[in-house]
C-alpha cells in the first residue's frame, strides 16, 4: 500500500526518499514507543491530545452548532416570511414558545423571537465561525504545513476543545430555561443585559451567556497561544517566515488578533457581571423599570460598546482571515498557477489586522459617539478597502489564464471571492457615519454583514473541508453533490440577501418581531415571503452537505494517492492517514516557497524538493 | 510536550516555546488591564466622579509585592547556584509575602468601605475594587504556582534539570508580572486622581 501511492517527482525520487535524504532527524519516534497519546478509545477520539483529533472535534461540533443556529433563522424567518400562518405544528418543538389561539392558530412568543435572534448570532458568530473555523483549521493545518509533530503544547490544544465544548453545553442548557435564553441580542448591550429583571431572557438566560462566552474565551486564547508559538518556534528546517503557505499567515495573524482582543471582552463582561451582579453602576444610569426607580446612577451604557466593539470588530477579522487564507491556498492549487502577489496578501493581511483594531466605533455612530471622532473612524474604516482590494486583485489575477479545476473547493473559492466583493461594497457604504444615519440598524446592515462574514466565511470554510476532507478522512466527499451544494447555496444565499439591501434602503428594521403597524413596509411582504423560501432551500441544501460529510467518512471514494490535488504544501508529504507525530522518519526540511505552481514548465514542485539545476531564480 | 522540549534542545529555537507561549499569555493579561484603565479613564472623563484617597494599604502593600519579587528572584539564583537551603527558605518567604500581598489588599477594601465606599457605591470607588480584585485574583493563580515549586523544592531530591530549571523561570517570570502589574496599577490610579 505504501509503496504505491507516493507522488513521484522524478524517476525513482518521490516524498519519502527526499524526506530520509534531507529531512531532520528529531528523534521523535525514539522517544515515542506504545504511543501513550493514542492507546485506547478515550485518549484517540475523546481527551485526544493530536491536532488533527482535536481539529476534526472542532469542526463536527461546529458542524452540529451551524445547525442549530441556522435552524434558529428558519424558525424566525417563518415569523418574518409568514406571519399570518400558524405555526401550531412547531409546538412539539419549542413547547410554551408557541402560544395557540381559541381558533387554533399557533403563534410565536415575541420574547422568544428575540432569543431565537440573539442566539442564532451568539453562536453563529462564536461557535460556528470562530471555532469551527479557526479552530479547525488552524488545528489541522499549522503543524502539518509547517513541518511540526504536533502545537507546542498538545496538552493546552486538547483543553482548548474541551473549554470550547463547556461553553458550547452551558449555552445550550440556557435554551431550555422557563425563562428562555438571552433575548437582548448578540451584542448583550446594557441595560438589557445588566438587569436581571429587564426582559425574561436577561435573567438565568444572561447569566447563563456570560458564563459560556468567558469559558469560550478561555478557549480561544489557549488555542491562540498554542497556534502562535507554533508558528513562531516549531518551524520545521527551512520554513522561513516568507515561505509559510498565505493559510497559516492568516491563522497566525487571526491568532494575534484574538489574543489582543478577547481580554477586552473579557474585561467588559466583569463590569457587567458586577453590575448585575453586586450593584455597581459602570453601565447603568439612572433608570425606571416598571415605574420603579433603580439604585444605579451616573453609569454609561456607552462604555460597554466601546468595550465590545473593541472586540467585535476585530472578530470580523478573526472570521474572516482563515477563510481567506485558505481561499488563497485553494485557489492558488487548483488553478495550478502560483498565487498572484505573495508578499502582497502577506502585508495585505497584516494591515488588516492592525487596522481592525483602530475602526470599533465605526459600530457606534449612531450611539452618540463624538462626531468628530466619527471622522476618524471612518477614515481608518474606509482604508481597509485598501488591503481588501489588494486580495481581491489577487486573487482574480491568479484565477486568470489559470488551468482551473472546477471542482467543489475550487468553486466555493471562487464562490468566496465573489461574496466578498459584494459584502465588502457596501461595507464601504456602511462605513461612512453620514449614510449610516439612514443604514443604521436596517435590513441593508443585515445583508451587508451576512454578504461578508457569514456566507463568504462559510464559503471559505466548505472549501477548506472539500479540499482537505482527504487530509482529515482519507477518502473524498462526493463531487457531484458538492457542486450541487456549491450551485444551490451560490445562488440561494444571493436570493436571501440581495433583496434585503432594499429592504435595508426603504428603512425597514431590523430585530422587529412584526411590520403589522408599519403601513409603509406593507408591500415588502411578498419580498419577505421570498426571502424565507430561499433560506428554506439553502438550509436543506446544507443538510446535504452534512449527509454527504458523515456518509463519506465511511464510504467516501477511497484516496490512493498522498498527494490527490498535487499540492506543493508538507501536508500531503504525510502518509494517507498520519499517526502522532504526522511523519513516521524525520521530519521534512523546506528547501522553496509553498506556490511553485507551472514552473519551468513542471504541474508543481513540492516544498521538499531542493533547488534543481538549471532551474530558474525563484521570483515571488 | 515532549516534541517542544526536543527541538529546543538542538538549539534552533532562541527561547523555549513554553517560555514564548506564556509572554504570549501574559501579553493576553495585559490587554485585560489595558481595557481596564482605559474605561476608567473614558468614565472619569464622562464627570460626575468622586475623588477620594486610596487607601494607605495600597502603598505599604507595593513594598510587600516588590520584595517578595526580589526573594523569589533570589530563589532562583541560589537554585542555580545549588544552595538548598536558601532556595528552599527564600521561596517559603515568597509565598508568605504572596499571602500577605492578599491579606492586606483584602485590608484595604475594608478601609474603603469603612469611610463609606462600599462596591455599589460611586463608580470612581467600584473601578478601584473591580481592578485591584482582578489583579489580586492573578496573585492568587500566583500563588497556586508557587505552592506547585516549593512542592517540587521540598518533595522532589535537588537536583537542577532543565525541565526544572524552565519550569522555575516560568513561575518566575509570572510573579515579576504581577508585581509589575499591580506597580503600573498603583501609578495609574495615583496619576488619575
Amino acid at each position: 500500500m505504501e509503496t504505491i501511492d507516493k507522488t513521484v517527482i522524478a524517476p525513482g525520487i518521490d516524498e519519502d526518499v527526499l524526506i530520509e535524504e534531507f529531512g531532520y532527524d528529531d528523534h521523535f519516534h525514539d522517544h515515542h514507543h506504545g504511543d501513550k497519546y493514542q492507546s485506547n478509545f478515550v485518549n484517540t477520539y475523546i481527551f485526544s491530545q493530536d491536532h488533527k483529533m482535536i481539529a476534526k472535534q472542532f469542526l463536527i461540533t461546529g458542524m452540529i452548532w451551524a445547525l442549530i443556529g441556522g435552524g434558529m433563522s428558519l424558525i424566525f424567518r417563518l415569523q418574518l416570511g409568514f406571519p399570518e400562518e400558524s405555526l401550531a405544528w412547531l409546538k412539539p418543538l419549542l413547547g410554551k414558545w408557541i402560544t395557540i389561539s381559541e381558533a387554533g392558530v399557533g403563534k410565536l412568543a415575541p420574547e422568544f423571537y428575540y432569543a431565537l435572534v440573539t442566539m442564532h448570532g451568539t453562536i453563529i458568530v462564536f461557535f460556528v465561525l470562530t471555532a469551527g473555523l479557526s479552530g479547525t483549521f488552524s488545528n489541522l493545518l499549522i503543524p502539518l504545513q509547517v513541518g511540526a509533530r504536533d502545537m507546542a503544547s498538545p496538552f493546552l490544544n486538547m483543553l482548548s476543545y474541551w473549554f470550547f465544548f463547556i461553553a458550547g453545553v452551558i449555552m445550550f442548557y440556557s435554551l431550555f430555561l422557563s425563562t428562555g435564553p438571552f433575548a437582548g441580542g448578540w451584542t448583550a448591550y446594557p441595560p438589557l443585559s445588566a438587569l436581571p429583571q429587564a426582559s425574561s431572557g436577561s435573567g438565568a438566560g444572561m447569566t447563563l451567556w456570560t458564563i459560556s462566552l468567558v469559558f469560550f474565551v478561555v478557549s480561544v486564547l489557549l488555542g491562540g497561544i498554542n497556534y502562535i508559538t507554533t508558528v513562531l518556534n516549531l518551524r520545521t528546517k527551512g520554513m522561513t517566515m516568507w515561505r509559510l503557505p498565505l493559510t497559516i499567515w492568516a491563522f497566525f495573524v487571526t491568532a494575534i488578533l484574538g489574543l489582543l482582543s478577547f481580554p477586552v471582552l473579557v474585561s467588559g463582561f466583569l463590569l457587567l457581571i458586577f453590575d448585575r451582579e453586586l450593584g455597581t453602576s459602570f453601565f447603568l444610569n439612572d433608570i425606571y423599570v416598571g415605574g420603579q426607580a433603580l439604585e444605579h446612577a451616573g453609569g454609561s451604557p456607552i462604555l460597554y460598546q466601546h468595550l465590545f466593539w473593541f472586540l467585535g470588530h476585530p472578530e470580523v477579522y478573526i472570521i474572516i482571515l482563515p477563510a481567506m487564507g485558505i481561499v488563497s491556498e485553494v485557489l492558488s492549487v487548483h488553478a495550478r498557477k502560483p498565487i498572484f502577489g505573495y508578499k502582497a496578501m502577506v502585508f495585505s493581511i497584516l494591515a488588516i489586522g492592525f487596522l481592525s483594531f483602530i475602526v470599533w466605533a465605526h459600530h457606534m455612530f449612531m450611539s452618540g459617539v463624538n462626531p468628530f471622532i466619527s471622522n476618524f473612524f471612518v477614515i481608518f474604516t474606509l482604508i481597509i478597502a485598501v488591503p481588501s482590494a489588494v486580495k481581491v486583485f489577487n486573487w482574480i489575477s491568479t484565477l486568470y489564464g489559470g488551468n482551473i479545476r472546477f471542482n467543489a473547493a475550487s468553486l466555493f473559492g471562487i464562490g468566496f471571492v465573489s461574496m466578498f466583493i459584494s459584502g465588502g461594497l457596501t461595507g464601504i457604504f456602511l462605513g461612512n457615519s453620514a449614510i449610516d444615519i439612514q443604514m443604521h440598524d436596517t435590513y441593508f446592515v443585515v445583508a451587508h454583514f451576512h454578504i461578508v462574514m457569514g456566507v463568504a466565511a462559510m464559503f471559505g470554510m466548505f472549501a477548506g473541508i472539500y479540499h482537505w476532507y482527504p487530509k482529515m478522512f482519507g477518502r473524498f466527499m462526493n463531487p457531484t453533490l458538492g457542486r450541487l451544494h456549491f450551485w444551490g447555496t451560490l445562488i440561494g444565499a444571493y436570493a436571501i440577501f440581495w433583496p434585503m439591501h432594499y429592504l435595508g434602503m426603504a428603512g425597514v428594521p431590523r430585530r422587529y418581531y412584526s411590520f403589522d403597524s408599519f403601513e409603509t413596509f406593507r408591500h415588502f411582504g411578498t419580498m419577505n415571503q421570498f426571502i424565507t423560501i430561499a433560506a428554506i432551500v439553502v438550509f436543506a441544501l446544507q443538510v446535504l452537505f452534512v449527509i454527504n460529510f458523515f456518509y463519506s467518512i465511511w464510504y467516501g471514494k477511497k484516496q490512493t494517492t498522498r498527494n490527490p490535488w498535487g499540492a506543493t504544501t508538507l501536508e500531503w508529504t504525510t502518509p494517507i492517514r498520519p499517526g502522532h507525530g504526522n511523519w513516521p522518519g524525520k521530519l521534512p526540511s523546506v528547501q522553496r516557497w509553498a506556490y511553485d505552481y507551472g514552473k519551468d514548465g513542471k504541474d508543481f514542485i513540492p516544498q521538499i524538493l531542493p533547488p534543481q539545476e538549471g532551474e530558474s531564480e525563484e521570483v515571488h | 510536550m515532549d516534541v517542544a522540549v526536543k527541538t529546543e534542545e538542538k538549539g534552533r529555537n532562541k527561547i523555549h516555546p513554553q517560555k514564548f507561549a506564556l509572554l504570549a499569555a501574559l501579553a493576553g493579561i495585559m490587554m485585560m488591564f489595558a481595557a481596564f484603565t482605559s474605561a476608567f479613564v473614558v468614565r472619569r472623563a464622562a464627570g460626575n466622579w468622586l475623588e477620594f484617597r486610596l487607601p494607605d494599604m495600597f502603598f505599604y502593600n507595593t513594598g510587600v509585592i516588590l520584595l517578595s519579587s526580589l526573594t523569589m528572584h533570589s530563589a532562583y539564583y541560589f537554585f542555580k547556584k545549588g544552595n538548598v537551603l536558601l532556595y528552599r527558605s527564600l521561596l517559603v518567604a515568597t509565598l508568605i509575602l504572596g499571602l500577605t500581598f492578599v491579606y492586606l489588599q483584602y485590608q484595604g477594601w475594608v478601609a474603603m468601605y469603612d469611610i463609606g465606599l462600599p462596591i455599589s457605591g460611586p463608580v470612581s470607588g467600584s473601578f478601584i475594587y473591580l481592578i485591584s480584585g482582578v489583579h489580586a485574583a492573578h496573585v492568587l493563580g500566583g500563588i497556586a504556582v508557587l505552592v506547585v515549586a516549593l512542592l517540587h523544592a521540598i518533595v522532589l531530591p535537588f537536583k537542577v534539570t532543565p525541565r526544572r530549571k524552565l519550569r522555575f523561570e516560568m513561575s518566575l517570570i509570572y510573579w515579576h508580572f504581577v508585581d509589575f502589574l499591580w506597580v503600573y496599577l498603583l501609578i495609574f490610579f495615583v496619576l488619575q486622581s
